[in-house]
């Protein structure tokens, strides 16, 4: 860690506290705080007495302002080399993909497929972003997932989406 | 005091088992609760499966029964997780389960010792003895509880609240900084939707789907679902299955066991009580200071992690006296002490039935029927776990690609089914995507929830205390009860700042607490 110490020390410290992870943590507290404490005002704020729908979102959002600012400073104290990894040591950008992507499918072929193929959708592109996943294990498993799913949601809680729509493409 | 509670829980033994109207003249409530505790044992042996989660899906799947069923089923999940969690910490040293995460410690050597079995054995007993103590702590303090709350007025409402906000934020895992910071943003996300009394649509930013605030089952599925699955996805450690093989006489303790684990499950007790009654203290903790205080007590405590039968008794039982006991000041005052009891509450509040002091006296049936559930809850997990160890210990080699994908269809599936509405899937993706930058940036969502919870009704008790009092902000402190919750929020925060700065001591709830918290 002592060697890694070496090149950061030329840079002052606006550029050290750039890589802390802290240092955007705070910064994303007080954009949540700004959007709060921004739009809250226009809700009417009233008076402490007769409170107007705005006030508590605003008073929030200076407290997140404050608690962001508080959280950035913490960077300051951490020693370089320290809390500055913002992805984990082994990025999984195609299983995060594939994760995001499920709820996706899910919607499109929901509106426009039924419940089965949805399903089907959704279980197999989740399952692509495990690194062991075989071609045959996925479809094997998506299948299964959607004879269950159709029977538990369709059949016995009937659920009011159709099992198949042969893409009518016309929304609901 | 003794009779009406007798009566009151024979009252609830009543609502779970006996229903004339069905044709064995059993209720159907039995029913949910074996469902219960048979889901959250094996989410609870599943690695990389959380109650949080499993709560979350089944929350829709609720919304078409009565309120006693649906509270006792979640309820079960709950402390049903709590009997398989060990098995993953003890067989495999696996802390998947935070509770039990201490566990491993004692509990692995064991294992490799070839006493894994015992261990197990042990732990059953353990389980069962702390849950029944804070079953029964709940039946006799809830009742004095409710009659201290039944005067408080909105001031006092709110200012406990708010100390039971800061004590979820900081004595919990992590920086206390982000914590707060994580249950403002949760109060934050409480005010999206029309405004209770003015109607004003607040945050909306023009979709109407949003109205109606954000969906409970969304924001739980995003935080503890997808986001916990892009943190675990390809990050599973790989199981060995050498010690899987657990048979049912593997299990019996000896004399000398069960002679050892007396004291331990005593003290283990108490420390899981106490910690049941600090909001923000739930299971996990109550299990690491019950091993700090175990190994302080004993007089081998340098054999301590080379498979003490008294590091997994100590700690096992400790969280389970604190899971039941958790739910006394959520089901007597309506504040739920972590993210889980949030969710129940939640789970409650969809099903019209109001959180707070008056809840007891108003649905006797939903609250002495969940007590009354818990004692056969508990006893099911141990009938489930004794003679069908061979089972559960099987679930553990279940890989997480088969886990994941499947848990993703039932959270589409789930927030879908909550209003039958596509956009709340949208809800739960944006959620998801939120939640694990947020646990990239090393937040801990938990408190998240909690502030949601408890948002809309901390909004309006404090209106209404700032009506009554003339819009003199003085009114928290001039209330004496009030001043008390105050004054403990002023001794929190402050008890945080001194042992922050003061290097070489960590937070009250103890040095040795953090130590097994790192390697995990």
């Amino acid at each position: 860690m002592s060697s890694t110490n070496e090149p950061t020390r030329s840079h002052g410290l606006s550029m050290r506290i750039l890589r802390k992870r802290d240092f955007y943590a705070g910064l994303l507290m007080i954009f949540f705080g700004a959007v709060m404490a921004v739009h809250g005002p226009s809700y009417s704020l009233g008076t402490l007495m007769h409170m107007g729908p705005g006030f508590l979102p605003t008073a929030l959002g200076v407290i997140l302002i404050g608690l962001g600012i508080a959280i950035g400073m913490m960077a300051i104290g951490v020693p370089d080399g320290e809390d500055e990894d913002l992805l984990p040591p082994s990025p999984q950008w195609f299983a995060w993909a594939c994760i995001l992507a499920s709820p996706l499918l899910f919607i499109v072929f929901g509106m426009y497929g039924g419940l089965a193929p949805a399903t089907f959708a959704c279980v197999f592109v989740a399952s692509l972003g495990d690194s062991k996943a075989t071609w045959i294990g996925s479809v094997l498993l998506s299948l299964l997932i959607t004879v269950f799913g159709v029977l538990l949601f369709h059949f016995v809680l009937q659920i009011p989406m159709p099992v198949l729509k042969f893409f009518s493409w016309s929304v609901m | 005091m003794i009779t009406t509670a007798i009566t009151d829980l024979a009252h609830g033994f009543q609502v779970i088992i006996y229903d004339p109207t069905t044709w064995t003249h059993l209720s159907i409530n039995l029913l949910w609760c074996f469902i219960g505790v048979l889901i959250g044992n094996m989410v609870g042996v599943l690695p990389g499966m959380g109650p949080l989660a499993t709560i979350s899906i089944l929350l829709p799947l609720t919304f078409g029964m009565k309120p006693v069923g649906a509270i006792v089923m979640l309820g079960a999940v709950m402390y049903g997780a709590q009997y398989g969690g060990a098995i993953c910490s003890i067989l495999l040293n696996l802390p998947c389960h935070p509770p039990h995460a201490v566990t491993c410690l004692d509990g692995f050597p064991m294992t490799k010792q070839g006493r894994g079995g015992v261990a197990l054995g042990v732990t059953v007993m353990a389980s069962f003895v702390g849950a029944s103590w804070g079953i029964t702590e709940m039946i006799f303090l809830s009742p004095l509880l409710v009659r201290v709350a039944l005067q408080f007025g909105p001031a006092e409402i709110c200012s406990l609240m708010l100390l039971g906000l800061l004590a979820g934020s900081t004595l919990a895992r992590g920086s206390p900084l982000k914590g707060v910071a994580m249950t403002v943003l949760g109060l934050m996300l409480g005010i999206v939707g029309s405004d209770i009394e003015t109607g004003a649509e607040r945050f909306t930013f023009g979709l109407t789907e949003l109205d109606d605030g954000i969906e409970l089952i969304a924001l739980a599925l995003g935080l503890f679902g997808i986001a916990e699955f892009m943190n675990s996805v390809n990050q599973q450690a790989e199981i060995n299955t050498m010690y899987t093989n657990v048979r049912l006489r593997d299990m019996r303790p000896t004399k000398e066991d069960i002679k050892r684990s007396f004291f331990p499950m005593l003290r283990g007790t108490i420390v899981g009580s106490l910690c049941a009654l600090i909001p923000g203290t739930g299971p996990t903790i109550a299990s690491f200071v019950a091993y700090a205080t175990e190994k302080k007590v004993s007089r081998h405590a340098d054999k301590f992690g080379t498979g003490m039968i008294e590091g997994v008794v100590a700690p096992e039982t400790s969280t389970h006296s604190s899971v039941q006991g958790d739910f006394i000041p959520t089901m007597s005052l309506g504040i739920p002490g972590d993210a889980v009891m949030a969710l129940l509450l939640g789970a409650l509040m969809i099903q019209g039935i109001v959180p707070g002091p008056q809840l007891i006296s108003q649905h006797p049936d939903v609250f002495w029927g969940l007590v009354a559930s818990f004692w056969i809850g508990n006893i099911m997990l141990v009938l489930l776990n004794v003679p069908l160890i061979g089972i559960w210990v099987k679930l553990l080699t279940i890989p997480y690609r088969f886990l994941y994908p499947s848990a993703m269809f039932f959270v589409c599936i789930g927030v879908y089914a909550a209003n039958n509405d596509m956009f709340q899937v949208g809800e739960v993706l944006v959620i998801g995507i939120l939640g694990y930058i947020l646990l990239r940036l090393g937040f801990h969502p938990a408190p998240i929830l909690l502030g949601f919870v408890l948002g809309p009704r901390f909004e309006e008790n404090f209106r209404r205390a700032m009506l009554i009092s003339r819009g003199d902000i003085t009114v928290f402190l001039q209330r004496p009860i009030s001043a008390v919750f105050i004054s403990l929020c002023v001794i929190l925060i402050g008890g945080q700042i001194y042992f922050r700065l003061k290097p070489g001591k960590k937070g009250p709830a103890g040095s040795e607490v953090e130590q097994p918290l790192a390697a995990e």
